[in-house]
């Protein structure tokens, strides 16, 4: 007896036994739910000579009593992600780790179920950002309503709209208006329908075609509604030609094709590529440029940007394109956003400073404020 | 050489003649091109969007919170009709939303957060010394509340620099990418239609 009891006193000094105190299972963080994460610590079957070189991870149901084998995963890994898991059920692991004797440990965890989390804890920095910023544009709007001077430098390219818009009048030539080849989900096709909402006006009091062909039918169906109430709050209702702004086709070079058919065929006075553009962009700058139309475009596309540049006569490049809506429109409040956008810039060039400065004293704990999970 | 090999090829010269002046040929061309597009992605959105995100879940598995959306989609219809169509802005309204919803968090981090983290670097090195001088110059040339004068001129005028260097060279790579796609095209009509070259 007394020797039975040496030689098991033996075997549990010599086991790992550190280790499967912190075995654990649980929701994995962060996620969209189904998936249950297992943890163990690696460095007790290392201590141990590296005897256990691997864990066999069974699961079931809690309710249930069959155990069902889902994985092998070596000792060493440490984790096991078992994402074939239903949500807010219950499951027991259990770990059998094998030495290469063949002997096992066996380990069971308490039960656990995945569930989806609302709010990803390791994209704060990203909340705080869009909090700062639109607190930054509230204050500044608030400031435009009082009807605050503010002072925007002047930009050739929306200078140039006007100039454009004049010159299809006296030509008496229409004007074409794209958005590209962006869904209502990209900022800069927003940014294009703001912009669209100015030109219409326009457009309605100088009595000019606007031509607007689409690549995307929701967008088509939203910029009929922007050029039909543009028309209707300047007084020229009457004025305002639904077939004009058309859908033509998802297809990019279908697209292209068309809209150069068009350009040929109608004669813009002038070209507006307003949006998000991609290789179309040089072949529509060309068919322009070669009916001499006078063209101005602006997209947050920066490879495209260098065609456009190549090819128009105005270029917004990107943040004055999205600086173009305030500044044609002459809205106080649009333009004291642009004012807010203006000091989070400067709010970015400090952090930046700063970052830059204690990454060259060798501190990079500032940087991790950075990291997005 | 098949009979698809050189309607292909035709219809690849018939867009080609553009490049000489607008011509029946390229309109056929042209037209064709936006009728089978216009074809084919009806036949895509149908097959791939309305029958396994919408009739199958409602009909076949009798789930019909999925009718939520498809009725939204309905909505769009509405545009047809003058005395209802201020329904159809019910949609376009919620894809505004959205879209602002799921874009400007992904500019935030994309765009602002991660490039932010990105530039930090230590002044040991020269490249290091140009990244930073361009961030901070070509933002001095997105600040619209002064006028390019002084020290935010040069600043700014050293960012419109850096900003044409950046158009070149992204302008010379770029039309490298598209000279491939014409010699591409040209080995399609020169070998596979015309069995010139191998």
């Amino acid at each position: 007896m007394k020797t039975l009891s040496i030689l098991f006193a033996l075997i549990i000094l010599f086991l790992p036994s550190g280790a499967f105190a912190v075995v654990q299972a649980f929701d994995t963080p962060n996620d969209g739910g189904l998936s249950i994460t297992i943890q163990w610590d690696t460095a007790a079957y290392s201590n141990s000579s590296g005897e256990y070189y691997e864990a066999q991870i069974a699961r079931r149901a809690a309710s249930e009593s069959g155990w069902q084998d889902i994985a092998v995963a070596p000792a060493s890994a440490g984790e096991y992600i078992d994402n074939t898991v239903e949500d807010y059920t219950d499951y027991v692991y259990r770990l059998v780790f094998t030495d290469k004797v063949s002997g096992s440990l066996i380990y069971d965890t308490e039960p656990v179920h995945s569930s989806p989390q609302y709010f990803n804890t390791r994209r704060t920095n990203v909340l705080i950002g869009i909090v700062v910023c639109l607190g930054v544009l509230i204050f500044f709007i608030y400031r435009g309503k009082k009807g605050k001077e503010m002072y925007v430098r002047p930009i050739a390219g929306l200078l140039a709209i006007e100039e454009a818009v004049g010159r299809a009048t006296e030509l008496g030539k229409p004007i074409l208006y794209s958005a590209g080849r962006g869904g209502m989900q990209r900022v800069a096709t927003i940014a294009s329908m703001n912009i669209l909402n100015t030109v219409a006006k326009k457009t309605a009091e100088y009595n000019i075609p606007l031509i607007f062909p689409n690549n995307d039918p929701v967008v088509a169906a939203l910029a009929q509604e922007v050029v039909k109430e543009s028309y209707s709050e300047v007084g020229h209702p009457d004025r305002y030609v639904e077939d004009d702004i058309f859908y033509l086709t998802d297809s990019q070079f279908g697209y292209a094709a068309a809209v150069d058919g068009i350009m040929v065929r109608r004669q813009p006075a002038t070209n507006l590529f307003m949006g998000t553009f991609e290789a179309e962009s040089l072949i529509l700058a060309e068919t322009g440029n070669s009916i001499g139309a006078i063209q101005i475009a602006g997209t947050d596309s920066t490879i495209q940007l260098s065609f456009f540049i190549v090819a128009c006569d105005y270029v917004l490049i990107g943040e004055e394109y999205f600086a173009a809506s305030g500044y044609l429109s002459k809205d106080p409040m649009v333009l004291s956003s642009l004012k807010g956008q203006d000091l989070l810039k400067v709010a970015i060039g400090i952090i930046l400073a700063i970052g830059v400065l204690l990454a060259t004293a060798g501190y990079t704990g500032f940087l991790e404020l950075f990291n997005i999970g | 050489m098949d009979i698809g090999t050189t309607v292909a090829a035709i219809l690849t010269l018939a867009i080609y003649s553009f490049l000489y002046r607008d011509n029946p040929f390229y309109k056929v061309a042209e037209h064709l091109l936006l009728g089978v597009s216009v074809g084919y992605f009806l036949v895509t959105t149908i097959v791939t969007t309305i029958m396994p995100k919408l009739f199958i879940p409602v009909f076949a598995n009798g789930e019909l919170s999925y009718l939520v959306p498809g009725i939204l989609g309905a909505l769009m219809f509405l545009r047809f009709s003058r005395k209802l169509s201020p329904y159809s802005r019910i949609p376009l309204a919620l894809i505004i939303g959205v879209g602002s919803g799921v874009a400007i968090p992904a500019y935030m981090q994309a765009q602002l957060i991660a490039q932010l983290k990105t530039t930090m670097l230590p002044l040991d090195d020269i490249s290091n010394i140009i990244i930073i001088a361009a961030v901070v110059s070509v933002l001095m040339y997105f600040y619209f509340s002064r006028e390019h004068k002084g020290l935010t001129g040069a600043g700014a005028k050293a960012g419109m620099y850096f900003l044409m260097v950046f158009f070149g060279s992204t302008f010379g790579y770029t039309v490298m990418a598209r000279v491939s796609l014409l010699i591409g095209r040209m080995q399609f009509l020169l070998g596979d239609w015309l069995g010139i070259i191998k």
